[in-house]
């Protein structure tokens, strides 16, 4: 008994261009596989696409022009989004300044062996949690717990520092400072996840080097491996950044919707991703599109800054 | 440097008749690194032939080639006509799966596939189309590959589950049941215990009545106990530096250990190598 | 340098000796801080954590206990009408996840079979790799409004279907990585042998190679579902929301995040209730979802 297929008298020629369905099914399937790696990238697209075309009216009337006027006016249709990008760009920076310190002591105790495994890879899954909790449930935490506990430690910081513009407002209920908070703790897997990550590709032999030099761990640590692992760091929080500029609930939930922009951190602010959320319920025609136009800004912010932490992350992976 | 005349007068004293895959002028290129040179080489019908030399000789890349397994390296190129039955494997209306449907391989590394015993043996005769009894097929290929007895009462289990030179043989087996013509073997022993070494030598044997078998291996006992003819590559620094491969003379395998034309082959075979 | 237990010593070593003393005390003292630093950060890391499992368990099962099986089973309420349940958004939940999935899946898995199988690092797959790691990045909320302007302005009406798509794009990414990721686990051997025995691509991957993979596709798609099932924002200009059952994946659907986003911001006291008691379930479920990505990814076959 022999295969089918085989005939010896065929010659490789003649079963090479005989009909053969796994050959037809095999090229039918490459081409699918083809056309939906080309898709990712058409979606892509697609995206960029669609919110331009939607935002088109907004571009055309109001133009550049938008990115710098503080009127957000239904009834006379006059929109412009300074203090949402301002809103944005400061809750994010500020979420980062918390954040960073942060997550990067957490990513080095992560990745030393100050405490048993027993207890760090439980402390490591724990801080995994951290990055599952949905966003809504940070805003909702934010409203209940956080900002009702932190508003008498900044009534504090506003009575001592009032006199610098950023602390001049009594804080209110729903402000730019609080929510950056909330971003911070919700940034912080991020950065630690992956600042972890750099700082155990670091190689032994730099660490023992430094060990050899009669180095204590400490010095090891701020002097050999935080900086070999800087730019697994510095990735890291580009890509905190990128998240912290598009988080939509917390910030819609917290920061209290203002169309103005106020020096004071503990006032009501926005964010372009908050208005959105906020507003989008109602909105039709310019005002839809000038929604539209606030994402497009929102997409190319977030997508410079998480094309130049990719830059960051491969340069390091390239290093190890 | 180059020896392409000594092989031929072998072939025209075998009785093998017509070669099966005829090599005429191979030249092998990853990129613009030449591995392979110039290699012309008839392998005879039902007969072994092994491939020697010392490591970087491309003995592994031109054996790679007669089943256009390098079609998977980006950037590997053949020069030079490689034929199988008068059909020249790299021709564009050959399909690359036809041809290693024809020509089996049998790997460095035990690869069984992370299914059960059975299933690694039926499942490439399937998708080659054979629709016979399965049952009777599995048997008769664990059989031919001396590994029956063994797995007879467990062929549900994972063939992963198998010792290195059980998975080596099962992997034979399911190389037997396509029923290729001809089957490449790169070292197939190299990562096997002596006994089980031994047992694949003896397989080795057997499969040559049905099969042509083309044995790239390290080891020299190996070579002068299975194999009929002998090919021996060596590797030179070419005029930019970087080593290829070439072949320096091929023979039936006592004239290679008994009596080669060359030196350098007198000097690896003797172990005076290097 | 000679140390302090040298019996020949001269004055001179002992003062120098003094100095290493007091350097080594102040490096000593540095290692402490930093030290103590670290654990500090890592306690304020975990405080918030802490803090909202604490307050989810006890906001959220105390409701889930005292109106135990009415939360599953009724609708949400109006303001100002005490009980009520979320079954239509959880049914809602799992319906856009679903969709999500159904979309997702097929896609991811092919892409990722297309990068590692055929692209092998070509310029496609280069390129497709950069377009994931940028698609990872998209604001999950422009997710939403994409899905607005193709489904939800195409079909006239928001809907689980737009929702689900919406969703599709932030878990897409996911499933590609974590299907590349296990496609690579396979050995080459096990290709060379699929090539060997004159396997195609198609029979090889999918009798071979997926299956041996699949652990981690499977931890690709917990993981994706387990992202889905929180995000809120995709779903508020898709999916919406609805009081009543939607009928039809054609209705506006309620799903658990939505409602937690529209009761935790209501002035009312039961809706706030719901809210925890929904976010509970959400935390719930995608912890279990998590879990059972991490068992299924110690489950793989090589």
């Amino acid at each position: 008994m022999t295969l089918q297929t085989i005939a010896p008298e065929e010659t490789l020629i003649q079963s090479s261009q005989k009909f053969n369905l796994p050959r037809l099914i095999n090229r039918l399937f490459y081409w699918l596989t083809v056309l939906l790696a080309v898709g990712v990238g058409v979606i892509l697209l697609w995206i960029t696409y669609s919110l331009l075309s939607i935002a088109f009216p907004a571009i055309a009337q109001f133009n550049i022009g938008f990115l710098f006027t503080q009127v957000w006016n239904p009834v006379q249709e006059l929109y412009g989004a300074l203090p949402q990008i301002y809103g944005t760009i400061v809750s994010s920076i500020i979420a980062l300044l918390f954040a960073i310190p942060l997550g990067v002591g957490v990513a080095i105790f992560l990745s030393e062996n100050f405490l048993p495994s027993k207890v760090l890879t439980p402390i490591a899954f724990l801080v995994e949690l951290l990055a599952a909790i949905p966003s809504v449930v940070y805003g909702m935490w934010g409203i209940f717990v956080f900002i009702p506990f932190i508003l008498p430690l900044l009534q504090l910081i506003h009575q001592w520092f009032g006199w610098i513009p950023l602390f001049s407002t009594s804080p209110s209920t729903r402000q730019m400072f609080a929510t950056a908070m909330v971003l911070a703790i919700m940034i912080l897997p991020t950065i630690i996840a992956i600042s972890r990550d750099a700082l155990i590709s670091v190689p032994p032999q730099l660490r023992q080097g430094a060990y050899g030099l009669g180095a204590t761990r400490w010095e090891a640590i701020t002097q050999v491996l935080v900086p070999a692992a800087l730019s697994g760091i510095i990735g890291s929080i580009m890509l905190a950044l990128g998240r912290a500029l598009g988080e939509t609930m917390a910030a819609a939930m917290l920061i209290g919707n203002a169309n103005r922009v106020n020096i004071s951190l503990f006032a009501p602010a926005s964010t372009i991703s908050a208005l959105i959320a906020n507003q989008f319920g109602e909105a039709s025609g310019l005002q839809r599109s000038s929604l539209f136009y606030l994402a497009l800004i929102l997409m190319i912010l977030t997508l410079v800054v998480n094309m130049l932490a990719e830059f960051i992350v491969s340069r390091f992976q390239q290093v190890e | 440097m180059m020896n392409s005349s000594t092989y031929s007068d072998a072939i025209d004293n075998s009785a093998a008749g017509h070669p099966v895959i005829r090599t005429e002028n191979v030249s092998i290129f990853y990129g613009n690194f030449q591995a392979v040179r110039n290699v012309f080489l008839d392998i005879p019908k039902n007969k072994v032939v092994a491939f020697i030399g010392p490591s970087g000789c491309g003995k592994s890349t031109l054996l790679r080639c007669y089943n256009r397994l390098n079609d998977l390296i980006p950037g590997a190129r053949v020069e030079g006509k490689i034929t199988y039955q008068n059909i020249d494997l790299y021709d564009p209306k050959v399909d690359p799966v036809e041809v290693r449907r024809r020509i089996g391989m049998v790997f460095q590394r035990p690869n069984p596939f992370p299914k059960s015993i059975y299933e690694n043996i039926a499942f490439g005769a399937r998708i080659n189309g054979y629709k016979g009894d399965m049952d009777e097929l599995v048997e008769r290929s664990l059989r031919s590959a001396a590994l029956w007895d063994e797995v007879k009462d467990k062929l549900k289990e994972s063939g992963l589950s198998l010792s290195g030179g059980q998975q080596q043989r099962l992997c034979i087996a399911r190389t037997v049941a396509i029923e290729p013509e001809v089957i490449l073997m790169d070292e197939p022993c190299s990562a096997l215990d002596p006994i089980s070494t031994l047992r694949v030598e003896d397989l080795i044997h057997d499969l040559k009545q049905r099969f042509t078998i083309i044995i790239v291996t390290h080891n020299m006992q190996q070579a002068s106990r299975v194999a009929d003819y002998t090919a021996f590559f060596n590797a030179e620094a070419g005029e930019t530096g970087s080593r290829f491969g070439y072949l320096v003379e091929y023979d039936k395998t006592e004239h290679i250990f008994n009596a080669p034309k060359e030196k350098s082959t007198q000097d690896y075979v003797s172990g005076r190598f290097g | 340098m000679s140390s302090p237990n040298q019996p020949d010593l001269n004055p001179g070593d002992f003062a120098s000796s003094e100095i290493n003393y007091s350097v080594a005390q102040g490096r000593k003292v540095f290692g402490n801080v930093m030290t103590g630093l670290v654990l500090f950060c890592v306690a304020l890391a975990l405080l918030p954590l802490g803090s909202i499992l604490f307050m989810l368990l006890t906001n959220g099962l105390s409701r889930l206990f005292t109106d135990f099986p009415s939360v599953f089973t009724e609708l949400p309420p109006p303001p100002l009408v005490d009980g009520g349940g979320f079954r239509n958004a959880i049914i809602g939940t799992l319906v856009t996840c679903f969709i999500g999935a159904l979309i997702s899946v097929p896609f991811g898995v092919l892409t990722a079979i297309y990068t590692v199988e055929f692209g092998q690092g070509n310029r496609l797959s280069q390129f497709v790799r950069f377009c994931t790691n940028v698609l990872s990045g998209v604001p999950s909320i422009i997710a939403g409004l994409f899905a607005y302007g193709i489904v939800v302005l195409a079909m006239g009406t928001f809907s689980a279907i737009a929702g689900g798509v919406a969703l599709s794009v932030l878990m897409l990414p996911i499933i590609i990585r974590t299907t590349e990721e296990g496609l690579k686990s396979i050995p080459r051997e096990v290709r060379q042998g699929l090539v060997g025995i004159g396997a195609t691509n198609f029979q090889g991957v999918f009798s071979v190679i997926l299956p041996a993979a699949l652990p981690f596709v499977a931890t690709g798609v917990t993981l994706a579902l387990a992202r889905a099932a929180g995000e809120t924002a995709p779903l508020l200009f898709t999916a919406l929301f609805n009081q009543f059952d939607a009928r039809s994946l054609r209705e506006p659907t309620a799903t658990l995040s939505v409602l937690i986003y529209n009761y935790a911001i209501a002035p009312y006291k039961n809706q706030n209730e719901l809210a925890w008691a929904a976010a509970l379930i959400v935390v719930l479920m995608i912890l279990s979802v998590s879990i059972l990505a991490r068992t299924l990814t110690s489950r793989k076959v090589y």
